[in-house]
């Protein structure tokens, strides 16, 4: 490659990110869901023919970003070339072959260059609802979960599937919420792949093939010297959450090889009969984002990246077959990088953070009218994070989603959204585990229903039976809790009651602490009294 | 009449250099002194003595100052206001704490987010609560206030901020508390209804505390500048330029002193703005590249886009999430970390990367010989042969094209098997690359389409970048114009008497309750107006903006609104402005959903007679260059046979052929070989597109 090429590929690397960022700007400017914009929960990137991403928005949480990665296959494997047209759309809520769960919904579009496909568009976004018994835990099978889209045409030659809306709009409890994120998500593919032409056509390319080697080959080799750079061995951990009705043991075995990191989970236990199963998928999109926060921040996400960590499983909790329950696949899903960062930190003593409260602590209301009293309904979801673990050297972030990469909601806006009353939202003292670098804080939350209204509300919550543990003598934080203001203690997961007149009140766990709480400095002990996080003498 | 359109000064205190400009019935005379930390009026009245010298006339006889400053943002940057008590709902303590519980950058575990401005044990909760609909839930603790007052006159407070929640909807509890604190305190004190009537409780907490955090130090300040402009013997009202690209009386500045964070780059988009009407350029974008970063502004009708909120102080890369969030009406401009002193450097990839690390004026890039080791972009540049190294800052600096190479070679050259030149081309195409990058997805932000525009390039680095920027963004005209050195300074000048006032109210349209709508919009040009009448009796125009959005969404569009009185039957022809803004920013209209007001806006600013016109000159008449060097060419990828041309021996109309370089006293044009380069009646520089 010449000196100017090879300038010139570098330059259009870049172009390349941004084109995936005006796409995923796009879908965030339009959609309708609340988590996509208020929460940023969705993905977007740019694959070559054969289905290798290339590049994806920054923008985005891992759940998305890892699992879209490997959607795009499917779609390929699906649809065959020949039935692909400029102007399709591709759709689907498989939580085997898209994100994990039916209220994400993926949507793939070829780019055609002239007659010769260059590429796809992918974008991914969780939609307010998909029918069935809404976001939550009770489903005893994927069934009862809402509407199953297959992989199938959305659009064909730029006409939309009439059909398909029809069937949408009697299946969902917000049809026009939901079929306005459809056109949203086909949007942004559209923008994304005017732009990519308008910059082939101004490099004078007549396809993805040359820059899509570049930015692979450029990428394997670093992420391969990065790899080099790790001692080589096996290394165990096992971790125990809540479960639905009973606790679960999550285990997973490390291996540092030449030139991969694999990551296997034998020994966790098995599947639940209740919807907090993860789809493969879905646990290798976390798995893969611990390794990378350690092994290559800064390396960008792409096939060539992603290909170096393998991920397997035995049939069980984090391998759930059809037609496993998977609704808030999430919340076991979330604690998979504190079980894979556990394994590393025996292979990177003193380097890794400790565990925090990993699972974010959604919460899905449904709020009504009391009997005999006038009012309105609504439907309002919630983002809320606990502590994240004690870093070594930092403390841990508090009230800060960890591993999740989605934001927390204004709840001016979220009073708004329907009639209940946020009257706490705010750091939880006493939470954090101690160390030498203490946890990150949880917060407490209380939530009642407006005057005259009550509501029953989806629990998606962990670390309420065990705490983040600390590392390397730090102490573990505190376990989360959930009750009723008149002190009934609540379960940490599946629909429940909260009727007029009672608030329900959070307390969400805190991070783990880092190194011996006897080394931590005076100032910093003298803080964090004058700020209120330890108010208790020990 | 309107005041002060004889004799106006306008000063702009930057971080590095304090710029005034002096305008005499047209004739413009203009100065950089050091900004000068301790007392930065000092730097004002000397560059004053400096220009009326300069201008033979006293300094009596200026009819008008005005001012922008930085020292606001400064102050949250460096964190030295006062020490500030917040009185919050209770519950919500931690608001400004909290922030939005995300990490702005997913792969970092290190991550530390910003600070809060107030730590938590000077955040006072107290009971009381309104609903989201503007009802009060709970009555306020007046008796809780009482000893939270007495807490805070015992302590060493010098402000205090009250913000609660759903105060935007009804400002009761907070203007009650207000008062019963003003019993005991001799404090000034900030409520979140009066500075930033906005839903969103962290960024309306936040401006408030922002607001009060900084407005003893701008109050001293601005109390110091008029009584020593009064003892020089000016007699002449001063006026503050806020960072929605108007002026404000003294009095409201140190009332409302976060209206003046961000006012010096504001100052750069009035200007620009100027340009675009003395051309009469409907689509603008103004492109401003200086030390460390590089602005980019879009500009429709001559009026700069504004926006409801900003971050200032980032704290991570010019990363988005890592500042403060402040609601107030702002020219919208993004920033990225490129500018001439930006440091090039080469990543895991083998990438080349610029920024944002700068090697500021300290030790300034390699070629300075300062003792500047890493390659920054000014290297580039001198390297591609765009700088000539004897006649940089008007020769004030003579610069090293041997540092420069070996500092490209060491750090990126070398690592890429890379010719220094061809790695020259790299750094500077990659900054190019990511300035474009920047403008095209601004654009997409709103729902504009980049290369329709003519773009202004002002700022020390910009005219070297201009034209390969163009190339990238399929702009076909760009305009450099003359004074682009103070041209923030030279933009207050010309900034209008003018106020936005914002106000949230969110309602359905299908409600559309005219009576709500009419009463708050009455009141947003009650206070718009009031503020322009400080600064004028003459006529003043008003604009009426809605940010509307479908039920379920959380992105409002601007949808403009005639300036009248609702009636119920206007409900048809809103609902299709609405639709038609829709469908021109995200390609169709939705059929289904509800739509739904979110927040009014009112801009009110006096009505002032433009400048002279120009219409674009645009000639075949090639001048014959004589003197021909070198310079990398990056459309052809080859170094071509370039005329030099001295900017003062061109005359008007004449075109220069590209590809060339202009030079001047402070800095040089380049024209890239698509581009030829045509001297405008006023001086101004035109870079064409050839054919055109």
């Amino acid at each position: 490659m010449s000196q100017l090429d090879e300038i010139r590929m570098q330059v259009m690397w870049n172009r390349l990110i941004s084109v995936v960022e005006e796409q995923a700007m796009t879908l965030l400017r339009t959609a309708f869901s609340t988590s996509v914009r208020e929460a940023g929960d969705l993905s977007a990137g740019v694959y070559n023919a054969k289905g290798e991403m290339l590049a994806q928005a920054v923008t985005g949480t891992p759940g998305h970003v890892n699992t879209m990665a490997e959607a795009v296959l499917h779609f390929i494997e699906e649809i065959p070339r020949d039935e692909m047209y400029p102007g399709d759309t591709y759709v689907t809520n498989d939580p085997w072959k898209g994100t994990g769960h039916l209220h994400d919904i993926t949507m793939v579009s070829p780019s055609f260059k002239g007659e010769e496909l260059i590429g796809f568009f992918a974008c991914t976004a969780h939609v307010v609802d998909v029918g069935g018994r809404g976001f939550g835990a009770d489903g005893k099978s994927v069934y009862e979960e809402g509407i199953q889209i297959p992989i199938m045409k959305f659009a064909e030659r730029g006409e939309v599937n009439k059909d398909l809306l029809r069937i949408l709009r009697l299946n969902v409890r917000e049809p026009n919420q939901v079929i306005g994120d459809f056109f949203s998500l086909a949007a942004c593919n559209d923008v994304g792949h005017r732009r990519l032409v308008e910059m082939l056509d101004e490099i004078g390319l007549p396809n993805l093939d040359t820059l899509g080697a570049f930015i692979l080959s450029r990428t394997h080799t670093a992420i391969m010297e990065r790899i080099a750079g790790l001692p080589k061995g096996a290394w165990n951990n096992e971790l125990l959450t809540d479960g639905y009705d009973q606790p679960i043991n999550l285990a997973a075995e490390v291996t540092i090889g030449e030139k991969s990191v694999d990551v296997d989970f034998t020994g966790t236990d098995a599947m639940s009969r209740w919807g907090i199963n993860v789809p493969l998928i879905y646990t290798k999109a976390y798995a893969c984002y611990a390794l990378k926060c350690v092994v290559a921040p800064d390396i960008p996400n792409n096939a060539a990246s992603l290909a170096v960590f393998n991920v397997s499983s035995p049939v069980n909790i984090l391998n759930a077959e059809r037609p496993a329950p998977v609704s808030v696949r999430h919340v076991i899903g979330h604690m998979v990088p504190d079980l894979v960062l556990g394994a590393l930190a025996k292979a990177l003593p003193g380097k890794i953070l400790a565990e925090g409260a990993a699972a974010l602590w959604n919460i899905h209301i449904s709020a009504r009218p009391a009997a005999g009293a006038k009012g309105r309904r609504a439907e309002v979801l919630m983002f809320n994070s606990g502590g994240m673990g004690a870093r070594p050297g930092l403390d841990g972030l508090s009230a800060t989603a960890f591993p999740s990469g989605v934001h927390t909601m204004p709840i001016e806006a979220t009073e708004h959204t329907g009639p209940i009353v946020v009257w706490r939202k705010e750091l939880r003292p006493d939470s954090a585990g101690a160390g030498e670098y203490r946890g990150g804080l949880g917060q407490v939350i209380e939530i009642a229903p407006a005057d005259g209204h009550e509501f029953d509300f989806s629990a998606m919550f962990d670390r309420i039976g065990t705490p983040a543990a600390g590392r390397d003598g730090g102490e573990s934080g505190k376990p989360g809790k959930a009750m009723l203001d008149d002190g009934t203690l609540l379960r940490p997961k599946g629909w429940q009651h909260v009727p007029s007149g009672r608030k329900l009140v959070l307390h969400l766990p805190g991070g783990g602490g880092f190194g011996d709480p006897k080394k931590r400095s005076e100032a910093a002990k003298a803080e964090d009294v004058r700020k209120g996080y330890v108010t208790e003498t020990k | 009449m309107t005041i002060g359109n004889d004799i106006r000064l306008g000063a702009d205190i930057g971080g590095t250099f304090t710029d005034i400009a002096l305008d005499v019935r047209g004739a413009l005379y203009s100065t950089k002194v050091l900004t000068n930390y301790s007392a930065p009026e000092q730097a004002i009245l000397d560059g004053i003595d400096v220009v009326i010298r300069d201008a033979g006339i006293e300094i009596s006889q200026i009819d008008l100052i005005i001012h922008g400053t930085t020292l606001a943002t400064n102050a949250l940057i460096e964190r030295r206001g006062a020490r500030t008590a917040l009185v919050t709902t209770e519950g919500f303590r931690d608001v400004i704490e909290m922030r939005t519980e995300n990490r702005f950058e997913q792969y970092d575990l290190d991550l530390v987010l910003p600070k809060p401005l107030i730590p938590r044990e000077d955040r006072f909760p107290v009971k009381g609560r309104i609903s989201a609909q503007g009802t009060e839930l709970q009555p306020l603790d007046e008796q809780t206030l009482e000893e939270i007052a007495k807490r805070i006159a015992s302590e060493d407070f010098g402000a205090v901020a009250i913000g609660f929640i759903h105060s935007y909807m009804n400002p009761e509890h907070e203007r009650r508390a207000r008062d019963i604190l003003a019993r005991t305190l001799d404090l000034p004190i900030s409520i979140s209804s009066e500075v930033s009537p906005q839903m969103r409780e962290f960024e309306r907490f936040n401006t408030v505390c922002a607001n009060a955090y900084v407005r003893p130090q701008m109050a001293d300040y601005l109390n110091r500048l008029q009584v020593r402009l009064k003892e020089m013997g000016s007699n002449c009202p001063v006026f503050m330029i806020h960072s929605g690209g108007g002026l404000v009386s003294v009095e409201t500045a140190a009332e409302f002193p976060v209206r003046l964070v961000e006012s010096g780059p504001a100052g750069g988009a009035i200007f620009a703005a100027d340009v675009a009407r003395r051309f009469d350029l409907d689509r603008v974008v103004s492109y401003d590249m200086g030390g460390t970063t590089a602005k980019i502004c879009l500009i429709e009708d001559f009026q700069p886009q504004t926006a409801r909120s900003f971050e200032v102080a980032r704290t991570y890369r010019f990363c988005k999430g890592s500042g403060m969030p402040i609601s107030i009406p702002v020219i919208e401009m993004i920033e990225i970390g490129a500018g001439g002193g930006s440091i090039a450097w080469v990543d895991a990839m083998g990438r080349i990367q610029a920024g944002p690390e700068s090697a500021a004026s300290e030790p300034g890039p390699a070629c300075y010989q300062r003792g500047g080791e890493r390659p920054a972009i000014t290297d580039a540049d001198l390297v591609l042969g765009k700088l000539d190294p004897d006649n940089f800052a008007g020769g004030k600096l003579r610069l090293s094209t041997e540092k420069a190479s070996a500092a490209i070679a060491r750090y990126v050259g070398d690592r890429l098997k890379l010719e220094p030149l061809s790695a020259a081309f790299g750094i500077v195409e990659v900054v190019d690359e990511n300035m474009a990058n920047a403008a095209r997805v601004h654009a997409v932000e709103n729902g504009k389409n980049i290369s329709e525009n003519t773009m202004i390039a002002f700022g020390g680095a910009a005219p070297l970048h201009a034209a390969r920027l163009c190339e990238k963004l399929g702009v076909d005209r760009c305009l450099i114009p003359q004074g682009a050195g103070v041209g923030s300074a030279i933009g207050f000048l010309k900034a209008p008497f003018g106020y936005e006032a914002v106000g949230s109210q969110i309602m359905s349209l299908s409600v559309f309750n005219t009576s709500r709508l009419n009463t708050l919009l009455d009141d947003l040009k009650q206070t718009a107006e009031g503020f322009v009448r400080a600064g004028t009796a003459g006529e003043i125009s008003r604009e009426i903006v809605a940010f509307m959005r479908y039920r379920g969404q959380g992105w409002e569009i601007p949808v403009s609104l005639p300036d009248r009185h609702f009636e119920a039957s206007d409900r048809a022809m809103i609902e299709e402005n609405f639709k038609a803004r829709y469908a021109q920013f995200f390609g169709r209209a939705v059929e289904g959903p509800e739509i739904e007001f979110v927040t009014f806006s009112v801009k009110a600013q006096d009505v002032r007679p433009g400048g002279e016109r120009h219409a674009l000159i645009a000639t075949d008449d090639a001048i014959e260059p004589t003197v021909k060097r070198a310079v990398f060419d990056p459309a052809t990828g080859a170094a071509l046979e370039t005329a030099i041309v001295e900017r003062s021996t061109i005359k008007v109309g004449q075109r220069v052929i590209g590809p060339a370089v202009i030079v001047e006293r402070e800095t040089s044009t380049i024209v890239t070989s698509p581009f030829d380069a045509i001297v405008q009646t006023d001086g101004t520089i035109l870079l064409i597109r050839k054919g055109l």
